[in-house]
């Protein structure tokens, strides 16, 4: 009933070629020396204020307008971890330690959490109070719980770790999963797909970047709450050696260990950024610069 | 065997929300041939988009009877490749992949698909643009991937729901002349779905008129205009402008969209 026809394709109204208005845009992904100097552009105000901030301390302890004891130097504060350096990488490495198993360990559960959840509604309107409840309970009230049950061991902070960091990798992945556009789902559909390969080739790609943000919250979250634990019961970690420095009104080392701590909150927020960069290219090249990241 | 590749049956559509039962279909019947091309036009919320998933079984009616080659549709039929207005790409894939996606669902054997694929691709003008990601693409390009991917599997039913709506004027006529082209090339059944009437009366054999409110057929019409048409020709025939008045008289001031 149909002939081929080449008439269509020479008027003037024909298909356009490559070259035309419905063609590629003008973006391209950005290489490497774009990339530093990306960098460079959007980083440089955050550590101007670093180093605005950093000044302000040091002038401040310089003109002696504040009792050395309530507010040390920076150089007495570096002084004191660099007479103490075997010290404070003990103490340093212990809380990474809880950190990182805290983070790890939250997120394995929360993705599953949240995988179990999207299953169905009943699941999901069961667990949810729970999480919830896990959630707004303090976590400073309920550790010394823990070191009654777990000791004064590890066991106490890496849970309170999990508590703290696991809630925003269950809302962020559950959020993620659910994103997906019905429509593509309903294309799997007519493809004949498996739910196993509607789940890995669709759902699980599509939740990754709302995983991605829950983790960073996650990872600040980690360091928090192992400091916690070590606050109620330990002989190590930063959490310690705060505890101890403020006993014995050594305000030095006190500032050392919170300047320690953010770092490593910062650093693992860095690094979670990072994995995001290198898992998923396709979101982060089409991501405008905004508040939520650093790279 | 009916020799029908689309038989809607006197079929009812209700859907039940917390606050009101909503009638999106009444007294619907609409036979469509193999290898004809059939738009589908009326007002937003008239029913056109739960026609389609009907004939595709991702909605059972709630009364009549739906058939999909001769077959009784009772779930997801795989025979079928659907267009939506958004193109619907996984944006950590390129083009191709996006287009093969469809391959790996079936588990089609990946020599074949990939053939097929450059072949698509050619047919739609992507040369070049294969290896480019979504947010590259301009939409009419984000929406020629969304064909491919939907003709991959030579599917003999082809739905396409607004599949232009989103894009500017003269993209849509390009993607319109490019769509009968390719329609006569592969000889497949399609339903289109679409509020220009222009597009519809360009495209299609015949039109089926939807009108709102529970959504009903308002008429049919045969466009006979050739089987080629020159878009510029075509829009000056006095069949062209004959039908258009025809579709915008029985459905009235609300399905004039555009
Ligand atoms: N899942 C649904 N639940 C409730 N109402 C729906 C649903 N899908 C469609 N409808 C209603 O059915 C009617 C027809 O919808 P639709 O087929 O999408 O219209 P069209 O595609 O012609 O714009 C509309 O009134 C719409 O609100
Ligand atoms: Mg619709």
């Amino acid at each position: 009933m149909v002939t081929h026809s080449q008439s269509a394709r020479t008027e003037p109204a024909g298909p356009p070629g490559p070259t035309s208005s419905a063609g590629v845009s003008e973006r391209a992904r950005p290489g490497i020396a774009q990339r530093i100097l990306g960098f460079t552009e959007r980083g440089w105000r955050p550590i101007a204020l670093l180093v605005v901030l950093f000044f302000a301390w040091w002038a401040v302890t310089a003109a002696e307008l504040i009792e050395p004891y309530l507010v040390p130097s920076p150089g007495d504060t570096f002084d004191a971890i660099a007479s103490r350096p075997d010290y404070f990488w003990e103490h340093t490495w212990a809380t990474t330690y809880e950190t990182l198993l805290g983070f790890v360990i939250a997120a394995a559960v929360g993705v599953f959490a949240a995988v179990v959840m999207v299953q169905s509604a009943t699941v999901e309107k069961t667990l949810y109070p729970l999480l919830l409840f896990a959630q707004v309970i303090p976590k400073i009230a309920i550790a010394p719980l823990f070191v009654v049950w777990l000791g004064f061991g590890i066991g106490p902070k890496i849970v309170v770790a999990v508590l703290m960091a696991f809630f925003p990798v269950v809302i962020s992945m559950v959020t993620g999963l659910k994103s997906v556009d019905p429509e593509m789902l309903q294309l799997s559909a007519t493809m004949g797909a498996k739910p196993g390969q509607t789940f890995w080739k669709i759902r699980f790609p599509a939740s990754l970047p709302h995983l991605f943000s829950g983790l960073k919250v996650a990872a600040t979250m980690a360091v928090t709450g192992a400091v916690v634990g070590e606050f109620v019961g330990a002989d190590a970690g930063l959490g310690f050696v705060i505890l101890q420095a403020n006993g014995n009104l050594d305000t030095p080392v006190l500032f050392a260990g919170l300047l320690i701590m953010s770092l490593l909150g910062v650093l693992l927020f860095v690094l979670v950024e990072w994995l995001e960069h290198l898992v998923l290219p396709w979101h982060a090249s089409r991501r405008t610069e905004g508040v939520t990241t650093t790279l | 065997m009916t020799g029908y590749a689309v038989e809607i049956e006197d079929v009812a559509v209700r859907f039940r929300t917390k606050k009101r039962d909503v009638t999106a279909l009444r007294d619907v019947t609409m036979r469509v041939d193999p290898g004809e091309f059939v738009a589908i036009v009326g007002p937003s919320g008239c029913g056109k988009s739960t026609l389609l998933k009907l004939s595709s079984g991702l909605l059972a009616p709630s009364s009549g009877s739906v058939k999909l080659l001769g077959e009784r549709v009772s779930g997801p039929r795989k025979d079928v490749g659907y267009v939506f207005q958004k193109a619907a790409l996984l944006e950590w894939r390129t083009a191709r992949k996006n287009i093969l996606l469809q391959a790996e669902m079936r588990g089609m054997p990946a020599k074949e698909a990939k053939a097929r694929a450059d072949e698509l691709i050619e047919m739609t003008g992507l040369t070049g643009f294969e290896d480019a990601y979504p947010h590259e693409l301009s939409g009419g390009m984000q929406q020629r991937v969304a064909l491919c991917r939907a003709l991959l599997h030579r599917p003999p039913v082809l739905l396409m729901d607004e599949p232009f709506g989103a894009l500017d004027a003269l993209t849509r006529e390009q993607m319109n002349v490019e769509l009968r082209r390719i329609w006569q090339e592969t000889k497949t059944t399609v339903l289109l779905v679409t509020h220009s009437i222009a597009e519809a009366v360009y495209l299609a054999d015949r039109v089926v008129m939807i009108t709102a409110r529970p959504g009903t057929v308002a008429g049919v019409i045969e466009v006979n205009l050739p089987v080629d048409r020159d878009y510029g020709k075509t829009m000056s025939e006095p069949e062209f402008a004959k039908a258009t008045r025809h579709i915008r008289d029985h459905l009235g001031a609300a399905a004039v969209a555009e």
